[in-house]
C-alpha cells in the first residue's frame, strides 16, 4: 500500500494514500471539529468547521482534502481558531437562536461548538434571515429550517442509506434550503417516517413530532384508563438520557418510572413480540407447506412497511400479514385485557413507547384498529419518554427496579432481541425449528444472523431437520432495496427475510436518544445497545416465544390457536400500494 | 390540460430521456432539453423526467431550482432583462425597472397574464458603455430614460 508521510501539529503520521487530513489526524489522536461530516455518508466540506492550515494559500477543509507527502498540517493556530469562530458566528447570523426553548439544547452540535470556540456574541453578524415555514404536518417528523445549518447530513442519509431521497437542497446561495420537491410537506412526500434524518441532524432542524402533552393530558384525565407498553429497544437506550452508560439495560428502572408517572398498567411490548413469533412462525410454516408466497418478509418495522408499499409494491404479497408487536398488544389490551378486567375499551388509552418515529404514522393507519377505536392511541419515542420522566421530577438513575404488570408483562429472550437486527429472524427460527421438527432446539443462538454484517445483507442457510431454509436479514431500507432487487432478478432465493428499516435495527431507530457522529465513532449504539439486549436474552430462563406462560394462557383462554379466526381479526393486517411520485 | 398532452413534444422528451438515462449529468441535460421543448419545466414535466430517468423528484427539482435558466412557470414570449449591474444602476436602471413594472403591472420574475412579457432584473449584461441597458430577447436598448419605455414596449405589443 502506498503510504504517505506527513506531520500534523508536529506529530509524524504515516497513512495510506487517499486518506483525508481529518482521518489522518484521528489516527494521530488529534481531534478536528466537524459539523457537516458524517463518516462514509456525508463528506462534502460544506460547513468548513474542520479547516486547518495545510500550508496552502487558504485554509483547507480537512474532511475532503487528501494528505500529500511531506504535508505539514497545523490544526491549532490563531488563524485556524479565528476562522472556525467566524464561521460559527456566520452560521448564527441566519439561525433561530432560541436555545432556551430548544428541544436539542445541551445536545446540539452547533451549540457545543459555539461554547468550545468561545463565541461571545451570537449576534455579531446581523443581516437577512431566510424565511421558512415549519413543516409539522407529518405525524412523525417536524422540519424547522430556521434551525438548519445546511449540512446535508439528512439529505445524504435519506438517499444513500435509506434509498428514499425525499429531501434535497433547493434553490441556491443564500436562498438554499433543504426541503421536499415543490415545497411539499414530509407528510405528503413519499417519506417513510423512519426518522434517520432526525438521528443525524446536528441541531433541532429535524425533530420527532412531540406527543408528550397528549400523554400528560391522558394521565390527568380521571375518565381514562391509561395503559403503557414499551418496545424492546427502549430499555437498551433510555438510560443514556440519565447519564447511564450506553449499552446498559434499564428495564426495571423504566417500569418503576412509568408506574410513578401514574400509568394504570405497565405492559411489555415484548409479550406481543412473543405473540408475533407465534403468529409469524405459523404463517411461515403454512406458506412453506401450502405453497404460499415466498420469501416471506417480516412486517414489524413500519418504516420498512411504508418503504415496501411505496417503492416495492410488487412485494406486498410477500409481507407477513402480522401487525407489528405494539399494534397487536394494543388490540389485545382493548379486547382480551378489557374483558378480563371488565373495563370499557372505549375508556382505555394505550400509549406505546417506541424507539421509532414511523410508529407514530403506523398507529394512525386506518388498518390499525376496530372501526373508530385505534389499537394504539399515541406513540411516543424513547427520547420523548426521557423528557416526560425529567418533567415528572423523577430521579431516574436512583430508582429501584420494578416488574411489568401481569397478563401482558411476561416475555422471553426471543422477544427481547426483537430490537436488534437479526433478532426477529432468530426468535422466529427458535420457534419454527421446534414447530417444524417437533424436536427441542438445544442451542438457541443463531449467531449467523446477529451483528451489523459489515453493513451488508446477512445470509444463513439452515437445515431444519432435513428442510433447507435460506434466510436473509437487511437493516436499513437501502439494504432492503438491494436485497429485493436480487430476489426480483432471481439471483437469490430465500424462504424468509427479516427487514428492519433502520441501520442496526430498532436500537438505532429515529426515536432513540441522540448520539452525535463523533460519539458514534467511539461508541457505536448499534453494537452497544444490541449487546444489552443479547445479554438480557442470555440471562432469561425462557428463551423461546412458544414457552412464554402468558402466551400459552392467551391462546388457551382467548385466541384459540395461532392464525385462528380471532387472531386474524385482531393481530393481522393488510397493506396499501402507495404512489412513489407525488 | 397538461403540457404533456402535446404528443409530438412528449415524443421528443421520451427520446431525450432514452438517450440520457443512466448517464452522468442526465438530470441537467434532460431538463435543458425539456425546457427547449416545453419552454418551461413545470411539475408534471419534472415528474415525467424523474420517472423516466428513475431518479427522485427531489433530485430533479433541486437541479431545476439551482439554475436560474430553468423556468418552473410559463414565461412570456418576450423576456425583458433590466441590467442592475453597477454602471447601469448608477445611471438609473432602478427607475427604468420601476417604469416597466408600472407599464406592465408585473414585478421582476413575473409574467404578464397574456404571456407576452416576463420581467427579470439581471446581473451585468456587459454593455456598460450604453448604461442603463435593457434586453428584450436578443435586442439591446441603451442610454435609456424612463420615458423611452412605453414606445419600446409598444413595438413588441404590436408584434
Amino acid at each position: 500500500m502506498n503510504m504517505i508521510n506527513l506531520t500534523i501539529d508536529g506529530i509524524a503520521v504515516s497513512v495510506p494514500a487517499g486518506t483525508t487530513i481529518l482521518e489522518a489526524a484521528k489516527a494521530a489522536g488529534i481531534r478536528i471539529p466537524t459539523l457537516c461530516y458524517l463518516k462514509d455518508i456525508n463528506e462534502i466540506g460544506a460547513c468548513r468547521m474542520c479547516v486547518v492550515d495545510a500550508g496552502g494559500r487558504a485554509l483547507a477543509a480537512a474532511c475532503v482534502v487528501p494528505v500529500s507527502e511531506g504535508m505539514n498540517v497545523k490544526t491549532n493556530t490563531p488563524a485556524v481558531r479565528e476562522a472556525r469562530k467566524v464561521n460559527l458566528e456566520l452560521i448564527l447570523s441566519n439561525h433561530d437562536k432560541k436555545c432556551l426553548s430548544c428541544v436539542r439544547s445541551t445536545n446540539c452540535e452547533l451549540q457545543a461548538l459555539c461554547v468550545e470556540y468561545g463565541v461571545e456574541d451570537e449576534n455579531r453578524y446581523q443581516g437577512d434571515i431566510t424565511a421558512h415555514e415549519i413543516d409539522e404536518i407529518s405525524p412523525s417528523i417536524v422540519r424547522n429550517n430556521l434551525k438548519c445549518v445546511l449540512c446535508r447530513r439528512c439529505v445524504a442519509v435519506c438517499s444513500k442509506v435509506q434509498n428514499v431521497g425525499v429531501i434535497g437542497p433547493v434553490y441556491r446561495g443564500f436562498k438554499t434550503s433543504i426541503e421536499c420537491a415543490w415545497g411539499e410537506s414530509l407528510a405528503d412526500a413519499p417519506c417513510i417516517n423512519c426518522g434517520q434524518c432526525i438521528a443525524v441532524c446536528p441541531t433541532a432542524a429535524l425533530t420527532e413530532k412531540d406527543d408528550t402533552q397528549k400523554v400528560f393530558a391522558a394521565l390527568a384525565d380521571p375518565d381514562k384508563y391509561v395503559v403503557v407498553q414499551t418496545a424492546p429497544a427502549v430499555r437498551a437506550a433510555l438510560g443514556e438520557e440519565f447519564g447511564i452508560p450506553m449499552g446498559t439495560s434499564v428495564t426495571g428502572k423504566m417500569v418503576t418510572a412509568l408506574r410513578r408517572m401514574h400509568f394504570d398498567k405497565v405492559f411489555d411490548t415484548d409479550f406481543a413480540a412473543d405473540l408475533t413469533i407465534m403468529e409469524e412462525a405459523t404463517e411461515l410454516v403454512n406458506r412453506v407447506k401450502n405453497g404460499g408466497v415466498l420469501p416471506m418478509i417480516t412486517s414489524c418495522s413500519p418504516g420498512w412497511i411504508k418503504y415496501c408499499e411505496t417503492y416495492y409494491p410488487e412485494f406486498l404479497p410477500n409481507l407477513s400479514t402480522c401487525k407489528s408487536p405494539h399494534e397487536m398488544e394494543g388490540a389485545l389490551i382493548k379486547s382480551y385485557f378489557a374483558e378480563k378486567e371488565g373495563i370499557d375499551p372505549a375508556k382505555i388509552y394505550v400509549v406505546s413507547v417506541m424507539p421509532c418515529t414511523a410508529k407514530k404514522f403506523e398507529c394512525q393507519r386506518p388498518e390499525m384498529g376496530q372501526g373508530a377505536m385505534k389499537d394504539v392511541d399515541v406513540v411516543i419515542t424513547t427520547a420523548e419518554l426521557a423528557r416526560m420522566i425529567k418533567q415528572s421530577g423523577i430521579d431516574f438513575a436512583a430508582l429501584p427496579d420494578g416488574d411489568f404488570d401481569k397478563l401482558m408483562g411476561e416475555s422471553t429472550g426471543a422477544a427481547v432481541i426483537f430490537g436488534a437486527t437479526g433478532g426477529v429472524m432468530e426468535a422466529a427460527l427458535r420457534t419454527a425449528y421446534e414447530v417444524i421438527t417437533g424436536k427441542t432446539l438445544e442451542d438457541v443462538n443463531f449467531t449467523q444472523v446477529r451483528g451489523l454484517g459489515d453493513c451488508e445483507v446477512k445470509e444463513a442457510s439452515l437445515d431444519l431437520d432435513g428442510l433447507k431454509v435460506n434466510v436473509a436479514v437487511a437493516h436499513s431500507t437501502g439494504m432492503a432495496s438491494k436485497l429485493l432487487d436480487m430476489v426480483k432478478s432471481g439471483e437469490k432465493d430465500y424462504t424468509f427475510i427479516e427487514v428492519m428499516g433502520c441501520p442496526g435495527g430498532c436500537v438505532n431507530g429515529g426515536g432513540q436518544p441522540h448520539v452525535s457522529p463523533a460519539e458514534r465513532e467511539k461508541n457505536d449504539p448499534r453494537i452497544l445497545r444490541a449487546k444489552a439486549l443479547y445479554d438480557e436474552d442470555a440471562g432469561k430462563s425462557i428463551r423461546k416465544s412458544h414457552e412464554n406462560p402468558e402466551i400459552k394462557q392467551i391462546y388457551k383462554d382467548y385466541l384459540g390457536e395461532p392464525n385462528s379466526h380471532k387472531a386474524h381479526e385482531l393481530l393481522h393486517t393488510t397493506y396499501t400500494v402507495r404512489e412513489k411520485y407525488v | 390540460m397538461s403540457v404533456l398532452d402535446h404528443k409530438d413534444k412528449l415524443q421528443k422528451l421520451d427520446e431525450v430521456i432514452a438517450a440520457n438515462k443512466g448517464t452522468r449529468g442526465a438530470v441537467m441535460r434532460t431538463l435543458q432539453s425539456a425546457q427547449d421543448i416545453f419552454e418551461h419545466v413545470p411539475k408534471d414535466v419534472q415528474m415525467y423526467i424523474a420517472k423516466g430517468l428513475d431518479v427522485t423528484l427531489s433530485e430533479v427539482y433541486g437541479v431545476a431550482t439551482f439554475y436560474s435558466q430553468f423556468a418552473l412557470e410559463p414565461r412570456g414570449e418576450y423576456i425583458i432583462g433590466v441590467c442592475m449591474g453597477t454602471a447601469c444602476y448608477v445611471k438609473g436602471s432602478a427607475l427604468i425597472l420601476e417604469r416597466i413594472e408600472n407599464e406592465l403591472d408585473v414585478l421582476p420574475g413575473q409574467t404578464t397574464p397574456d404571456l407576452k412579457f416576463t420581467l427579470k432584473d439581471t446581473r451585468c449584461l456587459g454593455a456598460c458603455g450604453l448604461a442603463p441597458v435593457i434586453m428584450i430577447n436578443e435586442d439591446v436598448y441603451g442610454r435609456l430614460v424612463p420615458d423611452d419605455i412605453p414606445g419600446i414596449l409598444a413595438k413588441y405589443k404590436a408584434m
